[in-house]
């Protein structure tokens, strides 16, 4: 190793100095230009996978910046598909900073949403003001429960968090679809299984002068306070350090199955209120629409985001705008529906891939560049 | 001393001839001639980082060399990776068993066969074999899985598994570090009388200066990638080696003891716990270690060193017995080792002790982040956590490029440096270390056995494990041996004797 002793050894720092702010540009910037590379490349792939289907890539991603972020209507549009993707994102990410792989989130959206829409009836005569909070006080339990209990069987039976998140989450869509269709369903919903419609003073509304509902205020504000206690408290200190490493989080006697409980019913919690705000804000009732994926959309926005809350929120807008496009590609393009799921899936196996970059590329490590090539 | 051929037994003689490696702009090899007689039983000693191990890279084909050459029974051949070295007849054993633990030692001798065919005929192959063990002078059980073998047993499969394939000039890297005292005389005294009959030529890496001077006849010493000595052992003293291998270095004095020891602080009396297998178990019936003293538990790795360690660091369930600290029962919390001011010193500190890729700042912080002045907090201070870093790095001389530097960019001694750094400021009353010199370079050995021996001088009761009976000679006022998970010997260090701790190791007393 060539690692050279630079403290007291003078006191000026060079530009080139491992200390000087070129240097800690450059190793912050791993963390964003990495995960944009693997977008790119993916994005690039999938140009040439719609060449073989005989399809422009231009016109494609013409499509998707127009239906998705071309009109004020297609800015509503993805706004209000941004905020489930905020929460169950959260739902990944969270989780991921004590190194744990959760990606079962659907499974506490579509609980959440159940135990909203359960509760909605005996709520029904109350004042919205009383109502909703105890609604999401609800769903967030619900879904802490669930993604708690993945924790806790990490932690204290060794589970696999991964198999146990997505199992569970067939087992909560069953859950739901029992529930919604035997004791908590409207007798009056005839096509579509559905808990009772949610009476209208409990009905979640739109942000004044906006086309979208307050999920997305309150996912924002999710994202910043997950970035405050990651970042700026102690309990999230010690979350990074049992993440960074579980012996030397115990060695040092941090409660490693309390971090490990709480920040995965934390993230569950939010995934809960994610399906809150689809029944309250959205559909009116708890029924399938629950189940469509916003959990595993997530997965991509938190591992996009380096699990970072912040970087959650702009890559869930964008994630959403994807989504919001696929409608406008099924008609213009006589593509299916599921060509942005394609989409996705390229992005996700690029990001997959850049996780082997980190701590490889010498132009984000100051300490080595004065090695010779 | 010229190298020429083979002896008629089969001992092929190698010469290295200006071995020159490059990394970069680092030489890790600098134009180094070694010439090993067959026949001859050749030592090659240097610290870490001399250079040793890229030598016999490059003579394995692991590595290409920038430029040297390399003679095999006298004639120059080219080596471009292992299986052209095999080919030459050169074999390595390494510091670790590269045997199949499920399979059985025959099992492992024939798939180790470059042409082992597709179907085995275990019939003919067991003739075989017999007929291979008749002709070789030590034997292993051919029939039961590698696992059930010791230590010793599976080294000398794997020399066995040499000579089965036909090696005729043997490497040996650090052979003896995963034996005994015992088995390592029983394994050496084997591989020198092949030598002596003339059926290989051995290059044996080391650092005891003991096995070079039993077993050795010529040593040679590298010095940061060069050739600074070679000789015949019975002309050179162990302070002639040594002072080839340190070269100008000075090493600080083992640091003086000074003060008796106190009132008891650690005390671990009728402890059992089930082991890593979760078949066995351990048990420390009466373990004691008081204020100003530093108790050594030497003993084979794998025989409860490690479950005693997760013990104390309360990671391991207790079945029965208590650990008490300052008389008080102990559960190892962050908030019980902080009011009793216990500190931990893992063995292998970046992996059992820090999170590689968090800066060294962060790591530094590990102990100290969640607490102010007074108790506890629960906003994080950067601007703290940065200033006392900056004084722990340049109080404790930690090499690193920057504090924002991941840990895993530092060497491995500044990385205990690090640790040692956060563990030992403030009040230290218990100290629970485990191999803390583990693969360092002299200097910063010497410089941590002087820490740790500095906080047993200002009243610190130092619980050490150590698989280096050197170390805990050096360092203890007390010497325990652990074998099978139970503590089997027990003397004040003035009393303990070298052979019988051996013994002990060995579980054979």
């Amino acid at each position: 190793m060539a690692t050279v002793d630079q403290i007291g050894t003078s006191g000026r720092r060079s530009l080139l100095s491992p200390e000087g702010w070129l240097a800690a540009l450059a190793r912050r910037s791993e963390a964003v230009v990495i995960p944009v590379g693997a977008l790119l490349a993916g994005l690039l792939v999938f140009g040439l996978f719609l060449l073989t289907q005989g399809k422009s890539p231009a016109e494609f991603y013409a499509l998707v910046y127009k239906a998705g972020f071309g009109t004020s209507f297609s800015w509503q549009n993805t706004l209000s598909r941004t905020a489930p993707l905020l929460f169950a994102a959260l739902c990944v990410a969270l989780p991921a900073r004590l190194g744990l792989v959760v990606i079962g989130g659907e499974g506490a959206i579509v609980l959440g949403g159940v135990a909203c829409g359960a509760l909605a009836g005996a709520v029904s005569g109350m004042p919205g003001a009383l109502g909703i909070p105890l609604m999401a006080l609800a769903g967030g339990l619900a879904g802490a429960v669930w993604i708690g209990a993945v924790g806790a069987l990490r932690h204290f039976r060794g589970v696999n968090e991964t198999i146990a998140s997505l199992l569970m989450a067939y087992i909560a869509i069953a859950l739901m679809n029992h529930l919604v269709e035997g004791p908590l369903r409207d007798p009056a919903s005839l096509n579509k299984p559905s808990t009772a419609p949610l009476a209208d003073q409990l009905r979640i509304g739109d942000i004044p002068g906006w086309d979208v509902h307050w999920g997305l205020a309150l996912g924002i504000v999710a994202c910043l306070l997950s970035w405050v206690l990651i970042e700026r408290t102690t309990w999230g200190f010690a979350a990074r350090i049992a993440g960074g490493n579980v012996r030397a989080a115990q060695v040092q006697g941090l409660p490693v199955g309390r971090l490990i409980v709480g920040f995965t019913a934390l993230g569950g919690a939010f995934a809960g209120l994610a399906g809150v705000f689809e029944v309250a804000a959205v559909h009116g009732a708890a029924n399938a629409s629950l189940a469509t994926g916003y959990g595993y959309t997530g997965i991509l926005v938190a591992f996009l985001a380096r699990h970072n809350p912040l970087a959650i929120i702009p890559v869930a807008v964008l994630l959403a705008g994807f989504e919001a496009s696929s409608g406008l590609i099924q008609r213009r393009m006589d593509l299916p529906d599921a060509t942005v799921l394609v989409l996705q899936g390229f992005v996700f196996v690029a990001i997959l891939l850049s996780e082997t970059l980190y701590g490889r590329l010498k132009i984000f490590a100051p300490e080595r560049w004065g090695e010779r090539a | 001393m010229t190298v020429k051929g083979a002896l008629p037994g089969g001992a092929l003689g190698v010469e290295t001839v200006g071995m020159t490696m490059r990394f970069g702009g680092f030489t890790a090899l600098d134009g180094v001639s070694i010439a090993v007689a067959p026949g001859s039983f050749h030592a090659l000693l240097g610290e870490n980082g001399a250079g040793k191990s890229t030598l016999v890279k490059c003579m394995m084909g692991f590595y290409r060399a920038t430029s040297g050459q390399l003679m095999v029974g006298g004639r120059e051949v080219e080596v471009p990776d292992p299986r052209a070295a095999h080919a030459h007849g050169l074999g390595m054993v390494y510091q670790h068993f590269t045997l199949v633990p499920s399979l059985t030692a025959a099992e492992n001798l024939v798939i180790s066969r470059d042409d082992a065919p597709r179907v085995i005929d275990w019939r003919a192959e067991r003739v075989a074999l017999a007929e291979f063990m008749g002709r070789m002078p030590f034997a292993v059980p051919l029939d039961q899985p590698v696992r059930a073998l010791s230590a010793g047993e599976k080294q000398k499969l794997e020399i066995l598994k040499q000579l089965y394939l036909g090696r005729r000039f043997l490497i040996l890297d650090e052979p003896t570090s995963v034996l005994t005292p015992d088995e390592a005389d029983e394994v050496l005294g084997h591989v020198k009388a092949l030598c002596a009959a003339g059926q290989i030529t051995v290059l044996m890496i080391t650092h005891k200066f003991r096995e070079v001077t039993a077993y050795a006849d010529t040593v040679s010493v590298l010095r940061r990638g060069a050739l600074v000595g070679t000789g015949a052992v019975a002309e050179l003293t162990h302070d002639a080696m040594a002072r080839m291998m340190m070269g100008d270095a000075r090493l600080a004095d083992p640091a003086p003891r000074t003060g008796t020891p106190g009132a008891p602080v650690l005390s671990v009396n009728g402890v059992r716990a089930s082991d890593r297998s979760g078949l066995k178990d351990i048990a420390i019936d009466g373990l004691t270690v008081r204020a100003g003293e530093i108790v050594g538990i030497a003993g084979i790795s794998g025989n409860g060193q490690m479950e005693l360690m997760e013990v104390l660091t309360g990671q391991r369930p207790l079945a029965a017995g208590e650990v008490l600290v300052k008389g008080a029962p102990y559960d190892a919390t962050r908030e019980e080792a902080r009011i009793r001011c216990v500190r931990y010193l893992p063995e292998e500190p970046l992996h059992n002790a820090c999170a590689a890729r968090m800066s060294v700042t962060e790591n530094i912080a590990f102990r100290t982040f969640d607490l102010n002045g007074k108790g506890t907090r629960f906003w994080l201070s950067g601007r703290e956590m940065r200033a006392r870093a900056a004084d722990l790095v340049a109080a404790f001389k930690v090499k690193t490029a920057s504090l924002d530097s991941p840990m895993a960019s530092l060497s491995g001694g500044n990385v205990q440096r690090a640790v040692l750094a956060r563990e030992l400021t403030g009040d230290v009353d218990l100290l629970v270390i485990s191999n803390p010199c583990f693969g360092l370079d002299f200097t910063a050995v010497a410089e941590i056995r002087a820490r740790i021996m500095a906080a047993r001088n200002a009243g610190a009761a130092v619980l050490l494990m150590s698989e280096d009976l050197d170390e805990i000679i050096e360092l203890a006022d007390r010497v325990l041996v652990m074998s099978e998970g139970r503590i089997a010997y027990d003397r004040p260090a003035a009393e303990a004797d070298r052979a019988e701790i051996g013994h002990h190791m060995g579980g054979h007393a």
